[in-house]
């Protein structure tokens, strides 16, 4: 198990350290970060003294160096736009990423679930049709125009929920989030909602799955054999067991939330984390991007192994040692 | 399902017919497709749109680019307005007095053609890479795997816009963007079809007739690994149009002299919250009439090719 950890978090450290080294190599091969950043009526003199302020005329190689040996320590430089520590800034808005994907993923269990569970139990019915077409359009339907329509019913028609922002916080044991005040929820719910629709409609196609393939096993015949009711051997026998894989995927997708959270984020000007990297590509505010991808990249490694844990703590089968390869 | 399927016996395997010519059996898939009407219909306006998207220039009212046509006075009419120029804008107006429906069918032309572009490449590349590790097999084999894994394991959105944030804007460099984030979905696939396929007694054959490695390989192999690639291939197209509108819509994307479907959309945003839902809401309904068209077609050709995978 030790030995196994140390190995997944090694691996990890080298995705990272790759990642990390031809993102930032490309970035700096290209554009000019000076020309966005120096005022428009700068000297060539002003220009170079600012170069030289953030060592952009350095050779790439020293310049390289410099930040491999300050990544080390953790340190992935400072931004250009706000001269303060990129991984300061990343870690200011990753409360509210967190908390839209996490709410996110929440959305589309609900949805997901008990939509998926239907369609498998009565696979025939007009609802179940309905409910498997409405997931192809979840899947198929670029998430930014939903989004965009949700505004335009929800924020413009109806004029019920905002159309962007994050609303109130307060702190949670010194972290600001906003699902514990009623105007934070309100600012939530639309980007969640929009976010979690992809999500839901590889929940109800898992799910369903799941639930036709459970149904056909003994230990459900032998269920109703014993006479327990509809409701106990669906919502134990049935469900309990296509959890499994829903559990798997939901966890892997969760990394791709996050990175979704980029379109949702701007469509409803939400201060998250992808609004930050937005932002910085914009104006070319390259130590952001760098350390915003690093970050990212370690989210997912962490993802992917709790994942893994988790999978092995719900599946008594699944032997961690065997899944190295 | 074929008829061949369902005159057998339920519980048997379905008994397909020996076939030996290639042209039969295509006939056959041809036949299979059309017999159902979602996939006839999807394909039905597929080939609408692309029509329009072809012959944009001599069909729209408007020319969306020539700065001559447009009138600053018709800005941001809605839908059946009249334009000063005498036709109805049916769909409205953009702020520069742009006729959405011709922005939208020239926007078409973008989107579409980025779409089949990237996919036709990035298939292409991935295909080639997929076959030649599975011949190739060993270190080689799990080396390109392993990079495949790596790529795949982090989301296309995300590897699209670094790689924009990289590039800068225009639609070439989005087509890069697009090749680079789908090869592996086609190098996957391929790899492994052909690693089923070069155990079979043709290659064995082909290889005892003394053909040279690249001949096997490309002329052998890989035409009897495209059904699955087909499938994946026109799926693809679908996510390729939804990924460009997503990064033209975050302005990562197509330049502004240069509007896809999203770029429109990005456009309308900001007039969408004063109630002028018809610059982004129709650029939209475009772009989810054309994903949907094809993702019908691609499900059809999916149980139609590949009868493993039905349900």
């Amino acid at each position: 198990m030790l030995v196994y950890l140390i190995r997944r978090l090694s691996q990890a450290a080298l995705v990272v350290a790759v990642m990390g080294t031809i993102v930032f190599l490309s970035m700096y091969a290209i554009g000019n970060p000076i020309d966005l950043l120096a005022a428009q009526d700068a000297s060539d003199a002003e220009k170079a003294e600012l170069a030289r302020q953030l060592g952009l005329d350095r050779p790439i190689w020293e310049q390289f160096l410099i930040f491999a040996g300050n990544a080390m320590r953790g340190d992935l430089g400072k931004s250009f736009v706000y001269n303060e520590p990129t991984l300061r800034l990343i870690l200011q808005r990753l409360p509210a990423t967190l908390e839209l994907a996490l709410t996110a993923l929440v959305f589309s269990v609900a949805l997901g679930i008990p939509l998926g569970v239907y369609a498998g139990l009565k696979p025939d019915s007009w609802m179940s049709r309905t409910i498997m077409s409405g997931s192809i359009l979840g899947f198929s339907l670029p998430n930014f125009w939903i989004g965009l329509m949700l505004i335009l019913f929800f924020a413009v028609e109806l004029k019920w929920l905002p159309a962007s922002g994050r609303g109130e916080t307060v702190d949670l044991l010194g972290v600001p989030v906003s699902f514990l005040t009623w105007d934070g929820l309100r600012h939530l719910f639309l980007p969640a909602l929009t976010l979690s629709l992809y999500k839901a409609a590889l929940v109800v196609r898992l799910a369903r799955a799941g639930t036709r393939e459970v149904v056909m096993q003994d230990y459900v015949r032998f269920a109703r054999a014993k006479g327990l009711s509809y409701r106990r051997i669906v919502l134990v026998h049935v469900v309990k067991n296509m959890m499994i894989p829903v559990v798997t995927v939901l966890g892997l997708e969760f990394g791709s939330m996050i990175a979704f959270a980029v379109v949702t984020e701007t469509v409803f000007a939400y201060p998250g984390m992808g609004k930050l990297l937005i932002d910085s590509i914009n104006r070319l505010d390259r130590p952001v991007i760098v350390a915003y991808l690093m970050f990212t990249v370690l989210l997912f490694v962490i993802i992917n192994l709790i994942v893994d844990l988790i999978y092995a703590a719900i599946d008594p089968r699944v032997r961690l040692v065997e899944a190295k390869g | 399902m074929s008829e061949a399927t369902l005159s057998g016996a339920p519980s048997a395997p379905p008994v397909l017919p020996a076939i030996d010519r290639g042209e039969a059996l295509w006939r056959r898939h041809l036949a299979a497709f059309f017999a159902s009407p979602s996939a006839v219909l999807g394909l039905a306006v597929l080939a609408i749109l692309l029509a329009l998207a072809i012959l944009a220039p001599w069909i729209t009212p408007q020319d969306p680019y020539d700065l001559r046509q447009l009138d600053i006075m018709d800005g941001t009419l809605p839908p059946g307005s009249t334009m000063g120029a005498g036709f109805t804008a049916w769909l409205g107006t953009d702020e520069q007095g742009r006729d959405m429906l011709s922005g939208i069918i020239y926007g078409m032309r973008i989107s579409l053609g980025v779409g089949a572009i990237s996919v036709v490449f990035a298939c292409a590349i991935g295909a080639s890479v997929g076959v030649l590790a599975a011949y190739a097999g060993g270190r080689i084999d799990t080396l390109v795997m392993r990079v495949v894994d790596l790529q795949l394991s982090f989301p296309s959105i995300l590897v699209a816009l670094i790689l924009l944030a990289v590039f800068g804007r225009g639609v070439d460099k989005v087509i890069i963007a697009l090749i680079v984030v789908q090869w592996a979905y086609y190098a996957r696939t391929v790899r492994g079809s052909a690693l089923v396929e070069r155990r079979r007694e043709y290659i064995e054959a082909a290889r005892c007739l003394a053909l040279s490695k690249s001949r096997v390989v490309f002329r052998h192999l890989l035409p009897n690994c495209l059904p699955p690639l087909i499938v994946v291939a026109t799926v693809q197209v679908a996510h390729a149009i939804a990924l460009e509108s997503t990064l033209s819509f975050l302005g990562v994307g197509v330049p502004v002299t240069e509007p896809s479907l999203g770029m429109l959309i990005a456009k309308g945003y900001q007039y969408l919250l004063s109630g002028k839902y018809w610059i982004s809401t129709f650029p939209g309904v475009a772009l989810v009439i054309a994903i949907i068209a094809i993702n019908l077609v691609g499900d059809r050709l999916r149980d139609v090719l590949n009868p493993r995978l039905a349900h």
